[in-house]
């Protein structure tokens, strides 16, 4: 009889070609998807060392990062200075070494990891990699995905193999039902308000419970999205029907006799009833508000009811300190009701929440109604195509006549990126981090779902959805 | 890849908890494929005024923390993004072995890929150590030794530990590539019997 395993356990004896060392091993690498602003390093230090991929087809490169968002942009039109020449290098490197490539105007065009679930490039119990720390959302659809470096990303591109230590692992369960205006992202935001930004540590994440169950795959990407936000380099949902059939007819999905194959395969990789976690932690979603952020991390979530924290009243000195550090940055004073605060800008993009589902739930709140004067409110969708299948039901007019801009896809203003529109604002952002100066210099952001993010912008202050629904 | 076997100098203490990636090297200051031009950034939000010159109160633009080779730090050290420019700014900037509790676990993958040693201890040490630099004003000098696996602070002495593979890949300046390549027939041998069970893992990734 075989030692019940979890998803992890599963998945990562599939990939061990050799125990290396310790706890290191030398891991098969299904899928590497590389990207202009640190693909683009890994591919000129590959070549200058003379080297090439070792599986080019089990690679993609895709521009996302730094191309514009600008409607009707070109090739190499970028807000960070170095960007043409990043993204023109990117394409020269993966045309030379003959990658898969989704350049700035291919119709599956996106942010790398929408992309990754969109095509099927991503499979459950495949191991994706990406020289990005958001690469965990693909384990959304059930794949182990995570962020690497650009040297990592290098090996990977030598060898298609990469040197792991396998995490601990760790099971989140979410139950309960959640109620209206509570969606994937107030889930997550809560519990890492709960847990902290360190928790998560040498783990992996398994997202289990009812609420997990019953949620959507787009859902599931954005819980998996910011596991990294507790410093958990993984995260994933093991696969289920709802995996199976939303991965069904995906372009890069497998066809026909592979896909039986396949899905049968897939079928086997749930963690086993009796798995053992290292460590099982459970948040129960009946009661929970909205969430929005006061401060410069993650952790910094509260409900969007409640007042902004009093550092004094915080039982330790290095809490003080912190909280203090943070309210300085944010500008706000403790005690506030954090609902109501004024914006400046409010932001719809990013990995985390620009899916289709993400644009439906935000358009559903602007419907009939306008941004307040003064606030600038951006649209980025998550890809290209989910731009178009926005575009096909009318979101997009939804928005221009709220008075948002509708833009091209791309990682956009989730970090600045040359970008300074929103320097010294307060912007209410459906990104994934708040920390200092990541959407531009002195930005002041506060991470929501897309329902708060649009509520705001039509507020013109920080403001719960539930009430404009 | 450059070799590291033993560090010692000034240690800079820069006790704050979940300092993330963003704040060592600002997204602004990634441009470019070289692999160097990354060192003037460091810490670029913390350690300059908005007019562009040295902020006086940041730590690494006092002597002698400004040619410290050792970084004193905080849990969850080098967070967030996976940026590899982070560790090549701490690099070009000086620091060869960072001291902290816990790191971002990219950031630490990272560090051992660009000849800094990350090198973990609890709280409580750290503190100490911090604690004799600041009596010292920065000249009680901090040795971190890659080979001995321990950490020298006055008459303190500290056992770390380290994955033996990025270790021993370090001391002696390894390259990962090439060694990963000496396994060469054990790599095709798996994928010979991997491809049978998982055909679609090996099928292109990108159809369309």
């Amino acid at each position: 009889v075989k030692a019940p395993s979890t998803f992890l356990d599963k998945v990562w004896r599939e990939h061990v070609i050799e125990k290396v060392a310790g706890d290191v091993d030398l891991l098969q690498i299904d899928r590497l998807i590389l990207h202009e602003l640190s693909g683009s390093q890994a591919l000129r230090a590959l070549k200058q060392a003379g080297r090439r991929p070792d599986t080019p087809r089990q690679i993609v490169t895709i521009i996302d990062h730094l191309i514009s968002t600008r409607p009707g942009r070109h090739g190499i039109e970028s807000m960070s200075p170095s960007g043409p020449q990043m993204i023109s290098a990117t394409r020269e490197e993966s045309r030379a070494f003959a990658l898969p490539f989704i350049d700035f105007d291919d119709v599956r065009q996106g942010i790398s990891h929408v992309v990754a679930t969109e095509q099927g490039i991503a499979f459950p119990g495949c191991t994706l990699v990406c020289c990005d720390s958001h690469t965990s959302t693909v384990g959304g659809i059930g794949a182990l995905a995570w962020g690497i470096g650009a040297s990592e990303a290098e090996h990977v591109l030598a060898t298609q193999t990469i040197l792991q230590a396998k995490p601990k692992a760790l099971r989140v369960r979410f139950d309960g039902v959640p109620g209206n205006g509570v969606f994937a992202k107030d889930m997550i935001l809560a519990l890492i308000g709960r847990v902290g930004a360190q928790a998560g540590i040498g783990y992996a994440v398994e997202f289990a419970g009812s609420a997990v169950q019953s949620m959507s795959l787009e859902g599931r990407m954005t819980l998996c999205n910011m596991a990294i936000e507790f410093s958990c380099k993984y995260g994933f949902v093991p696969p289920d029907d709802a995996t199976i059939d939303y991965l069904h007819g995906r372009p890069s999905s497998p066809r026909e006799e592979d896909w039986d194959r396949a899905v049968e395969h897939w079928r086997t990789l749930r963690s086993d009833d009796d798995a053992r976690f290292d460590t099982e932690l459970s948040l129960d979603c009946s009661d929970l508000q909205p969430q929005v952020t006061w401060g410069t991390s993650p952790q910094h979530a509260m409900a969007i009811t409640d007042r902004v924290p009093d550092p004094a009243q915080m039982a330790d000195a290095e809490s003080r300190q912190l909280a203090q550090r943070a309210l300085d940055y944010i500008r706000l004073a403790p005690g506030t009701p954090i609902a109501g605060v004024p914006i400046d800008a409010a932001y719809i993009g990013s990995c985390t929440n620009a899916r289709l589902s993400d644009l439906r739930a935000a358009a559903a709140v602007v419907a009939g109604r306008k941004v307040s004067p003064g606030v600038q409110a951006v649209c980025v969708p998550g890809s290209t195509p989910v731009k178009r299948a926005a575009e096909a039901e009318g979101l997009d007019r939804i928005f221009r006549e709220a008075g948002f801009e509708w833009r091209e896809s791309a990682c956009g203003l989730c970090a600045s990126l040359g970008d300074t529109r929103f320097d010294d604002l307060r912007v209410i952002s459906t990104t994934n981090r708040n920390f200092e100066g990541r959407q531009g210099a002195k930005t002041r952001t506060h991470l929501a779902s897309p329902a708060t993010v649009a509520a705001s912008a039509v507020a013109g202050c920080i403001a719960d959805p539930r009430r404009l629904a | 890849m450059e070799a590291v076997t033993s560090v010692q100098g000034v240690a800079a203490p820069l006790l704050r908890i979940n300092v993330d990636t963003d704040q060592m090297i600002p997204t602004t200051f990634l441009g470019g494929t070289d692999a160097k031009g990354y060192g003037q950034h460091l810490f670029h939000g913390w350690r300059f005024l908005p007019d562009g010159s040295d902020n006086p109160d940041f730590i690494l633009n006092q002597a002698p923390y400004d040619h410290a080779k050792v970084l004193l730090a905080d849990r969850n050290f080098g967070c967030g993004s996976s940026r590899e420019r982070a560790v090549k700014a701490l690099r070009e900037f000086g620091f060869q072995a960072l001291i902290a509790p816990s790191f971002g676990e990219i950031f630490y993958s990272n560090c051992w890929r660009n000849g800094i040693v990350p090198a973990m201890l609890p709280i409580g040490d750290v503190r100490r150590i911090a604690a004799a630099v600041e009596a010292s004003r920065g000249q009680h000098e901090v040795r971190v030794d890659l080979e001995k696996l321990s950490i020298e602070s006055g008459t303190d002495r500290f056992a770390f530990e380290a994955p033996a593979i990025f270790r021993s890949m370090l001391l002696q300046g390894v390259d990962e590539i090439e060694l990963t390549l000496s396994r060469r027939s054990s790599i095709d041998s798996y994928r010979t019997a991997d491809r049978m069970k998982r055909p679609w893992a090996y099928a292109q990734g990108t159809q369309g």
